[in-house]
């Protein structure tokens, strides 16, 4: 079982990109627009962990954070948030809103999977 | 001999055939070419140029294009100029008819047609077997003409395709 | 192992870009009038912020660094920071227009001056009142880095850390597990775990929302302390956590440790594979389900849809074809055949249609382009203008609107700079000291009208006519009404370098604008009030793939005649023809000398016909309010044809337009009646041009 990612950004360069290192690294990848959308493909895929943007439409990053964990279900679901900043305060932010960890950009394969990988538990090995 | 007015499709297949010569060790590549005759004389040009044969159909005329441009045909939905080879080298102009064909080539990203008496043969040559142009043939012969082949006891004329196409893009008038 | 950067993806980017700055200046036109909401302004950073981050993965340093400071900027706004005024506005602007330019830069990869861009990073800096301490942080943190790149920076030697951590309770609430760290950590090198369930109360009084555990690592690696550290980047202040580089404790007390294994099958959430990554060679097959949320647009290769738009254009010549056949059977009317040919007529013509509108394009980004010109033009100018767009959502074929960008940007030009006063004469005149120029488009009969009108002074007639009279493009005793005054403006060789500002110099008359409108199969026509201002309003074709034609007969020859161009069409033997010199005559139209034009002589087919009853003439108009008439031999029908390049194969004929099939599959040209004018003019010299210009009202 491979596993499965929910990739969330408004940017659809980034939606590109994530998908293309994701699904390089061997990930299955559903993409979301923004935090709502993020939200509705969350109930209908069932992610194994969540990357998000935080600046987006509609529902931001931390709304949508929010509203995960306020989800008994997903309590513990792994959330990785993407920044271009590695501000202090914004990494407060994020872990205040639940955030498991994060990923500052630009971001390589490697990086990408080194964070993953912290923060999941590959299926098959539950 | 191909017949005149079928429409002939090369398929993509003809490719230069590359073949190592053993005994020298030098790579020798060998062509196919088109042969076709044009007022009384021998001319080919390499198949990989000629996108097809056809009939002669009428063509539409164009205001103030030069003499050897016979006008243009829908080939099958473009529209493509046709060059008079006779007139173009200087042989006098053809008065085509059902016998005459079309020898539709590509250069580059320009489709033209090449009206011809009637394509002979496709025949195999090898770049050594070129030859420069001899001195005999006429001044505005030797200015289309790339290199003489001679085979089955003729003097073919290679054509300098990019040489006889009309110019493209310009102001024409 | 990086993520393969194709040049799609850049594409993609560079597309995605174009969005974002519409978007951003969308966010800008609400602001200027005053019409943002706190949203305007997210959309407006998270534009500029999106552009950034795809920036930066793409290595684009200048447009990321350039971006930063924009972002930072629309951040103290967004955040009520920083006060939106007109000069804080102008200058978003005028960022957001270099922002397009090093986006454009990047896209051709090109390199771009840095004055332009420091000069406005300076001036957003002083706007925001920033000290240099707050903007450190980012740039340096948009180096990429990969965590492989420790592995060549470690010490040489395996290192022995001693790690004791106690995880809180917000470490699991945030989603981190421990052992999820200890399986990083594992990666690094040997490690040696040991629980401590030293706190661990008892089971009686155990509270399940607090953890208890507390472990002691051991770990050897040749990896440096920072990379150690990383690992628990995540978990930093959720827990107690104590690394030190330790050789004398020795934990790998086989008693007391306990493996990795062991551990993991303790906690909630075992690994039986612990050292497995995730990354798996036959990754399945399903994955991206790409942007379902939008659904609203797809993006196509233009290619794609050029090549159908071919293939329609064959089906309704086959069609056309087949029709024609089928008529010369001569089969009885009401006919299944007829009737079935008659449906499948009216089907291709609704694909043609809906494949057309495939390659339709708003206005918008163009007009967005336009008013960066009319701020630039501002500024050249030293006036203030204000652009007003209308129609923006009006659709037009791609490539019209590509094609209309350079006489658009001339003409706007030319209405910010010789349209518009100066604010002394606006105020005497009791104007606001803003003009306004205001381009609009719209759908109107089959065609498209783009109007460009500015609230000047209007065109000043007597100065025109007296340069046009200065450089004999038309004589002193020619009787010359408003409009055909306003029309000198288009003749070649009005303009010259004298008048001409620096602004809508560069040695390009109102003329070129016209003939590339023209070219286009557009008009140009030009309305002016004193004191009240100009219109110059363009008409164009709603697409470059079909156009409605007159059948026509010339000299054995069929052609075809754009009807836009036909005024009507006149019988010789009943109209009143006369001759003037040699070679000219005129017909007279509705109290007007119209030169007539033998098309066949134009084109050398033949000399023109002496006498005339036997043919017909059509007359045809030109944008500048020029009339000719032209002798046809007959007119065979009225139709639409598609639009056929004959330059791709060929090149440029004068007087003809393009080519087109009709339904016997040969060829028939399309003509160009305003080239046909400009030769014959040649050919008859300036008397032509006097008469069409002129004495109208003989």
């Amino acid at each position: 079982m491979t596993l499965r990612v929910l990739a969330v950004d408004d940017s659809r360069t980034m939606r590109n990109l994530l998908s293309a290192a994701l699904v390089q690294a061997g990930f299955d990848v559903d993409l979301a627009e923004d935090g709502e959308d993020g939200l509705q493909r969350l109930s209908e895929t069932s992610p194994d962990i969540v990357i998000t943007d935080i600046n987006m439409p509609r529902l931001d990053g931390f709304g949508l954070i929010e509203a995960i964990r306020g989800s008994l279900g997903n309590r513990h679901l792994p959330i990785l948030v993407l920044t271009t900043e590695s501000a202090p305060e914004l990494k407060a932010r994020a872990r205040a809103s639940g955030a498991t960890g994060w990923i500052v950009k630009p971001f390589d394969e490697t990086k990408l999977v080194a964070a993953i990988e912290r923060v999941t538990m590959p299926r098959g090995e539950v | 001999m191909l017949p005149a007015k079928s429409a002939l499709n090369f398929n993509s297949t003809l490719r230069d055939n590359a073949m190592l010569d053993d005994v020298t060790g030098t790579r020798t590549v060998d062509r196919e070419v088109v042969a076709f005759r044009v007022a009384g004389q021998d001319f080919c040009i390499d198949i990989m140029s000629v996108r097809e044969i056809r009939g002669w159909t009428e063509t539409t005329i164009l205001p103030h294009a030069q003499r050897f441009v016979k006008g243009v045909i829908n080939l099958r939905g473009s529209v493509v100029p046709v060059v008079d080879l006779s007139e173009r080298l200087g042989l006098g102009m053809i008065e085509p008819g059902p016998r005459h064909v079309i020898i539709i080539t590509v250069i580059g990203t320009q489709t033209v047609g090449l009206l011809a008496e009637v394509v002979s043969d496709i025949l195999t040559v090898s770049d050594d077997s070129m030859q420069p142009v001899p001195d005999i043939a006429s001044e505005s012969a030797r200015a289309y003409i790339s290199g003489v082949v001679v085979a089955q006891e003729k003097m073919i004329r290679k054509i300098d395709l990019a040489k006889v196409l009309p110019a493209n893009g310009k102001e024409l008038a | 192992m990086s993520i393969i950067i194709s040049d799609d993806f850049r594409e993609s980017f560079f597309q995605e870009c174009e969005d974002l700055l519409e978007a951003m200046n969308d966010g800008f036109r609400l602001m200027a009038d005053d019409q943002h909401e706190i949203e305007t302004v997210h959309a407006v950073f998270r534009a500029v912020h999106s552009i950034k981050g795809g920036a930066g993965a793409f290595g684009l340093d200048k447009l990321v660094d350039f971006a930063h400071h924009f972002e930072t900027a629309l951040d103290k706004l967004r955040s009520g920071k920083l006060d939106l005024d007109d000069d804080v506005l102008a200058l978003f602007q005028r960022c957001g227009d270099h922002l397009a330019d090093l986006v454009a830069a990047a896209r051709e990869g090109a390199e771009m001056e840095e004055g332009i861009g420091s000069h406005l990073q300076a001036e957003l800096d002083e706007a925001i009142g920033s000290t240099p301490q707050d903007e450190e942080i980012a740039p340096v943190e948009f180096q990429p880095m990969g965590l492989d790149m420790d592995l060549c920076l470690g010490p040489a030697s395996p290192g022995r850390y001693k790690i004791d951590f106690a995880p809180e309770a917000e470490l699991f609430r945030s989603g981190n597990e421990p052992a999820l760290l200890f399986r990083a950590l594992s990666r690094l090198g040997k490690l040696t775990v040991r629980i401590d369930t030293d706190a661990l109360p008892k089971f009686t009084e155990l509270d399940c929302t607090k953890p208890h555990l507390h472990w002691l690592l051991m770990l050897e690696s040749a990896e440096p302390l920072d990379a150690i550290t990383d690992t628990f980047e995540f978990v930093e202040g959720m827990c107690r956590l104590e690394i030190t580089e330790d050789e004398a404790l020795d934990v790998q007390n086989p008693d007391a440790s306990t493996s990795l294994q062991d551990i993991i099958a303790q906690t909630d959430a075992p690994v039986d594979e612990p050292l497995r990554t995730a990354k798996q060679p036959q990754a399945s097959s399903r994955n991206e389900t790409n942007n379902r949320g939008s659904g609203a647009t797809i993006r196509v290769d233009l290619e794609r849809v050029d090549k159908l738009i071919n293939l329609v254009g064959e089906l309704v010549i086959k069609e056309a074809m087949l029709s024609q056949s089928i008529s010369n059977i001569a089969l009885p009317s009401e006919n299944e055949v007829s009737v079935g040919l008659e449906s499948l007529k009216q089907l291709a013509g609704e694909i043609q249609e809906g494949v057309m509108a495939i390659r339709a394009q708003p206005v918008k980004p163009m007009f967005q382009r336009m008013s960066r010109i009319v701020r630039e033009a501002g500024i050249a100018t030293g006036k203030r203008v204000r652009l007003v767009t209308q129609g923006e959502h009006t659709e037009v074929d791609k490539t019209v609107i590509e094609r209309l960008v350079d006489p658009l940007t001339h003409m706007i030009r030319n209405a910010v700079d010789h349209g518009l006063e100066d604010t002394e004469t606006r105020r005497s005149a009791g104007k606001p000291d803003e003009g306004t120029v205001i381009l609009s488009a719209a759908h109107r009969s089959g065609r498209v009208m783009i109007d460009i009108s500015d609230d000047g002074g209007g065109i000043n007639r007597s100065k025109v006519r007296k340069i046009a009279e200065g450089k004999g493009l038309v004589s002193a005793e020619a009787d010359l009404s408003p409009t055909e005054i306003d029309n000198l403006l288009f003749l070649p060789g009005f303009s010259s370098k004298e008048e001409v500002s620096a602004l809508s110099g560069r040695g390009v008359g109102l003329d070129v604008a016209r003939s590339e409108v023209q070219a286009l199969g557009g008009r140009v026509s030009i309305t002016s009030n004193p004191g009240e201002g100009t219109t110059f309003s363009i008409s164009l074709p709603l697409t470059l793939a079909v156009l409605e034609g007159m059948v026509i007969e010339v000299a054995d020859q069929t052609m075809v005649v754009p009807i836009t161009a036909i005024q009507e069409t006149l019988q010789p033997r009943t109209a009143e023809i006369h001759q003037i010199g040699q070679d000219g005559r005129v017909v007279v139209n509705r109290e007007r000398l119209v030169p007539i034009v033998d098309l066949g002589e134009v084109f050398g087919f033949r000399p023109a016909p002496a006498v005339l009853d036997n043919h017909v003439l059509l007359l045809v108009e030109t944008d500048n309010g020029r009339h000719c008439a032209l002798i046809v031999d007959g007119i065979q029908d009225q139709r639409q044809v598609v639009i056929k390049s004959l330059e791709s194969n060929y090149g440029h004929v004068n007087g003809v337009a393009a080519a087109t099939i009709l339904g016997d599959g040969r060829i028939a040209l399309i003509i160009d009646p305003d080239g046909i004018i400009r030769d014959a003019a040649g050919q008859v010299g300036a008397e032509l041009q006097f008469y069409s210009a002129g004495q109208c009202h003989a």
